[in-house]
């Protein structure tokens, strides 16, 4: 299933960037850096109650805020792609 | 189910694949050009100079996801193993099985037979698909080979030896390839089918047959570590040091489906022409390096094709049939199964 992570945190203190820090790789390592705060992870089940508990771990509940959407199965579908920055498609042919 | 995971391809010179957390990066000239999770890899596959950090490859070991060395022509040169893992008893019996002729013979039997009637289905389609269009001798030509290919798999199913499957294999790719060049649709001479030739490939037709078997071999290796069969002991193949016999004793299976319809499509709808190739002194005939990603694309799309698995009854995408195909054999093997279900294509 695709889940599309966005978060925004509160960076105005060394620890708050370093949270920043710690749940972009969080989420880079599940998925792919759409825009500059948004993921988009292909996760199963398993791999997403991880992915999720890895988050809120990370972020401070105060300041920070963190959004998930289930984008499900056929998600491909639902997403359109203007402009620059073209994802990847995981899912289809990987030649470099 | 095991879901069917993608397969990387770095083709690029002097490319440099490492590991940064759980992302798989790919760096050229120290520009990074690829970034993938791991967990959405099910294999690397490296032609040429490409190079691999060691953190990398043990994570790829760690994580089953199974990279492969190739020459920039696809041949094989290494591949990066884990600690040696799977089911002991699964393999111990397969060693059994193959030093028994009659244990053996059982699948060898199912092997060449599926294979032949594979080859069979692909000379029938392109005789319902094209036939009326073909010249007479194309047509029968076509029709002659089809019916000894018939003819063939129904012997080979009485074979009382290994190795008379092995002759009754020899004449099936005799009749096919005899009648390959008829498949082609295209008037280049370049693409002329001539026989099979390798090591080298002495025509395109050729060169892109091996290319495509290196990458099928590749997957059905995968397939085996992944259900815990030794690849390199196989039944139909004679133990030689360092081939995977079993990796190619379960392709023959899928070189007609995986591999020739590829070909096929390729030649005749004019995705690849002429100048894809090097041509070399002494004949030998190479795909050119820029030309690999067309063919790349197109196995990986085929690989995508949804079957229904004549066995399981099951929907299921190509890319995954030599998956199921290993399981198939390991139950065999435990027992679980009387016979080794072949793969059939319709």
């Amino acid at each position: 299933m695709l889940m599309l992570i966005t978060y925004d945190v509160n960076t105005q203190d060394a620890a708050g960037r370093r949270r920043l820090r710690r749940v972009a790789k969080a989420c880079r390592d599940f998925g792919q850096r759409v825009q500059f705060s948004v993921f988009e992870c292909e996760v199963d089940p398993a791999q997403w109650t991880a992915l999720r508990a890895r988050l809120l771990g990370e972020i401070d509940q105060s300041t920070d805020s963190l959004r998930f959407y289930h984008l499900g199965a056929n998600a491909s579908r639902r997403i359109e792609h203007a402009g620059a920055k073209p994802a990847l498609d995981l899912d289809g042919t990987l030649v470099f | 189910m095991r879901q069917h995971l993608n397969t990387m391809f770095v083709t690029t010179e002097g490319a440099w694949l490492a590991k940064d957390g759980a992302n798989i990066v790919v760096e050229v000239e120290r520009r990074e050009i690829g970034r993938v999770p791991m967990h959405m890899m099910g294999g690397i596959v490296c032609f040429g100079r490409v190079g691999m950090s060691p953190p990398l490859m043990g994570a790829c070991a760690e994580a089953g996801v199974t990279v492969s060395f190739l020459t920039e022509h696809g041949k094989f040169l290494a591949r990066v193993e884990g600690p040696c893992s799977g089911n002991v008893l699964l393999r111990r019996r397969q060693y059994r099985v193959a030093d028994d002729p009659d244990a053996g013979l059982v699948i060898v039997r199912a092997i060449v037979t599926a294979k032949t009637a594979n080859q069979r289905a692909v000379l029938r389609r392109a005789l319902r698909d094209h036939g009326s269009s073909m010249a007479e001798t194309g047509r029968a030509g076509l029709d002659d080979a089809q019916r000894r290919l018939g003819d063939v798999a129904r012997r080979v199913i009485e074979a009382g030896s290994i190795d008379v499957a092995r002759g009754h294999e020899g004449d099936a790719a005799n009749a096919y390839f005899g009648a390959f060049d008829h498949l082609i649709r295209r008037d280049d001479d370049v693409f002329r089918f001539r026989g099979r030739s390798r090591r080298p490939p002495l025509d395109a037709c050729n060169a892109l047959l091996s290319f495509l078997y290196a990458m099928v071999g590749h997957d059905c290796r995968s397939a085996l570590e992944s259900v815990g069969l030794d690849p390199q002991v196989g039944f139909l193949h004679r133990d030689r040091p360092g081939r995977a016999g079993l990796a190619l004793d379960l392709m023959e299976e899928f070189r007609p489906v995986l591999a020739d319809r590829v070909v096929l499509t390729l030649i005749n709808r004019q995705q690849i022409g002429p100048k894809d190739f090097t041509y070399m002194e002494g004949g030998a005939v190479l795909l050119r390096d820029d030309s690999r990603k067309a063919v790349l694309a197109a196995y990986q799309e085929r690989k995508k094709d949804e079957i229904t698995h004549p066995f399981l009854n099951e929907k299921v995408s190509l890319g995954l049939v030599p998956h199921i195909q290993a399981q198939l054999l390991a139950r065999h093997l435990r027992g679980d199964l009387d016979g080794y279900p072949p793969f059939l294509w319709k």
